[in-house]
């Protein structure tokens, strides 16, 4: 065993160690020469709805598929509750997924569907049919049992799916993708029902997502991927508020970056900024920005109309582009109009600039030359 | 798509007269095995099964049809092992000349049949006489092999390629071992593609003649080269008929049967 560094992954409770859920040291997959996972560290506590976000190619799925044991890594090591999994096969680990695209069986009943983990395990019949209903009415599908999967809407499937890797009552739940396919009202309703269905379960979910939003409304902590690298580990509101580079400020909510002469210029020291659209104020230019405030001034170049936001898009004097939002409390859209072209100031607290460090060998290996 | 009526209208008549043009030499032959005449008289004379009865005791007929019979069911299931086997290999896995592998096999459906035959007659006189295998059924299996793996595996390959390969992983993953997972869920994924293209390989080989004629021995006769050879003698024409008539009534069930399996939405 290495002995690296252990993850940072906050502040540890008290009492006596419980063994990560899962637990990557040193996680490397290579696919040829390209490394998709590229020596990960990592721990997920028992318990935990735990999301890994990062845009498709960054290793996020791979991660799940080696946890799973889909993948075998490269180097490096994969542990669930303490013990050692990396070279088992992946129906000797106790871990469950739910597919992106489901993976139902289409020859098998709904109720088939689900028992399937326990007859393979040779679970007796009569527990079988209990536990399989028992599931079956968790995800709300009783009615559906007898049905096969080609019968059912997308959401149902979903739950299905569910369902079936619920039943095993797996020690961790991994979710890759699955509400990718499904649309927005019903990605919506599965995003409360999913996070029920954990918190009752009591099971660690590990949720592969390239949506910031889902991954910020449902977990209780975040994985930041890119380049088969993790970028930041942190609740929703470290990573969202606190982002720690460039890349986690873009890739999660809207990216505000100042740098250069035009950061020199507003924050006094040259750097790599950013301000979250929401936190900046839109003033009269003649309006005193307060003590503890940033203040920048500039002209609003575009006024974009989004129903219940406007978003103010504004080019600063000393340089650079600022985007502002503002909640359309009495405006209309024939009204916000009229501010194109006005001069402003943009003020915001101090404490809601990030100064990003630029991480060096973190940057995106993306240099195909085309 | 609106089509006019005039282009509708039209559109019907030439489906009808295509229809028409391959079915009713088909029902004539029907209608003649039972023509109580013996030289195609048109319209029949009167209705008689004579000719039904007078084929079931052409014992030379009915060797044919055994030699057939058994010729199809080994070719068949040479087919369906190799058949099955490639079309796993080329959708499973990636390895050198997989595409290749793939074309190649597919290839010998649209060879004409004398090309496969001289070569086959070549290649066995080359290879087996040597060995004291002469022509005979197993040459003709053989030969029957070559074309009837190929819709045995495009069947097969089909299927597969729809069957989500996470089907499989999630077998595995909900704790089912490697020959669970073969039984439980890519057996019955392939199960009716598989028998549909066995129907139909059975259903190629048996009505074989060009092959057949240059891998069978003097001795082995396969129906569709018994009928050839009797067609010419003028007292044989009705017994003719009448095995043309239960050729296609049995021909119609295979094709069927693998239309509907293949046809069946997987689920």
């Amino acid at each position: 065993m290495t002995d690296s560094p252990p993850p940072s992954t906050g502040a540890s409770a008290a009492g006596p160690p419980v063994p990560s859920a899962v637990a990557l040291s040193g996680v490397t997959k290579a696919f040829g020469a390209v490394r998709a996972v590229d020596g990960i560290d990592l721990e997920i506590r028992a318990g935990e709805f735990f999301s890994m976000l990062g845009p498709s190619g960054s290793g996020k799925t791979t991660v799940l598929r080696m946890i799973a044991g889909f993948e075998e890594p490269t180097g490096g090591r994969v542990l669930l509750g303490g013990t050692d999994v990396t070279r088992l096969a992946p129906f000797d680990r106790d871990v469950n997924t739910v597919f992106q695209d489901y993976a139902l069986f289409p020859h098998l009943s709904v109720r088939q569907n689900v028992e399937y983990g326990l007859k393979v395990k040779r679970v007796p019949r009569a527990e079988r049919t209990r536990r399989a209903a028992e599931a079956l009415a968790a995800v709300r599908l009783e009615d559906f049992a007898a049905r096969r999967p080609a019968e059912l809407s997308g959401g149902q499937r979903q739950r299905v799916a569910l369902a079936r890797a619920l039943v095993n009552r797996p020690s961790v739940l991994l979710l890759d993708e699955p509400l990718g396919a499904l649309d927005l009202k019903l990605r919506l309703e599965m995003q409360i029902e999913l996070k029920q269905i954990q918190r009752e379960a009591g099971i660690t979910f590990v949720f592969v997502t390239h949506d910031q939003d889902e991954a910020l409304t449902m977990s209780d902590r975040i994985a930041v991927f890119n380049a088969g690298r993790i970028e930041q580990v942190g609740t929703p509101a470290e990573v969202y508020e606190h982002p720690a580079t460039e890349f986690v400020a873009g890739f999660v909510g809207t990216s505000n970056l100042l740098q250069g002469d035009a950061a020199a210029q507003v924050f006094g020291e040259p750097g790599l900024y950013s301000v979250r659209p929401e936190k900046i104020r839109i003033t009269h230019p003649d309006d005193p920005a307060g003590p503890d405030e940033c203040s920048a001034p500039g002209t609003i170049v575009e006024v974009v109309y989004a129903g219940a936001l406007t978003r103010f898009v504004v080019d600063l004097e000393a340089g650079g582009r600022l985007v502002a939002l503002r909640q359309n409390v009495e405006e209309s859209s024939t009204d916000v109009a009229r501010h194109r072209g006005s001069t402003v100031l943009l003020a915001w607290q101090r404490r809601h600039t990030v100064r990003l460090s630029a991480r060096p060998g973190n940057t995106t290996p993306n240099d195909n030359p085309q | 798509m609106e089509l006019s009526r005039g282009a509708r209208v039209a559109l019907r008549l030439a489906m009808a007269l295509g229809l028409a043009v391959i079915y009713v030499p088909l029902a004539l032959v029907l209608v003649n095995s039972f023509n109580a005449s013996r030289s195609f008289a048109w319209p029949p004379s009167g209705l008689s099964t004579r000719w039904w009865t007078a084929a079931w005791q052409e014992t030379g007929l009915r060797e044919a049809l055994y030699t057939s019979l058994k010729a199809g069911l080994g070719a068949t299931a040479i087919a369906v092992v190799l058949g099955t086997m490639a079309a796993f290999a080329v959708t499973r896995y990636r390895f050198f000349g997989r595409q290749a592998v793939s074309f190649l096999l597919i290839l010998p459906l649209a060879l004409p049949g004398i090309v496969t035959g001289i070569a086959l007659n070549a290649a066995f006189r080359t290879v087996l006489t040597p060995l004291g295998i002469g022509f005979g059924l197993f040459t003709v299996v053989v030969g029957h092999a070559t074309f009837c793996i190929v819709v045995v595996f495009n069947n097969v390959a089909a299927r597969l390629r729809r069957l989500a390969p996470t089907a499989e992983e999630a077998s595995a993953d909900l704790g089912a071992h490697t020959f669970q997972t073969f039984w439980y869920v890519t057996l019955p994924a392939v199960r009716s593609a598989l028998f549909a293209g066995a129907l139909l390989a059975f259903a190629l080989s048996f009505d074989e003649i060009v092959v057949t004629t240059f891998t069978a021995g003097p001795g082995t006769q396969t129906l569709p080269l018994w009928i050839f050879d009797n067609l010419a003698r003028p007292d044989q024409g009705p017994i003719v008929d009448v095995v043309a008539a239960l050729l296609i009534v049995l021909s119609i069930v295979p094709v069927y049967l693998a239309q509907r399996l293949s046809g069946e939405v997987l689920r």
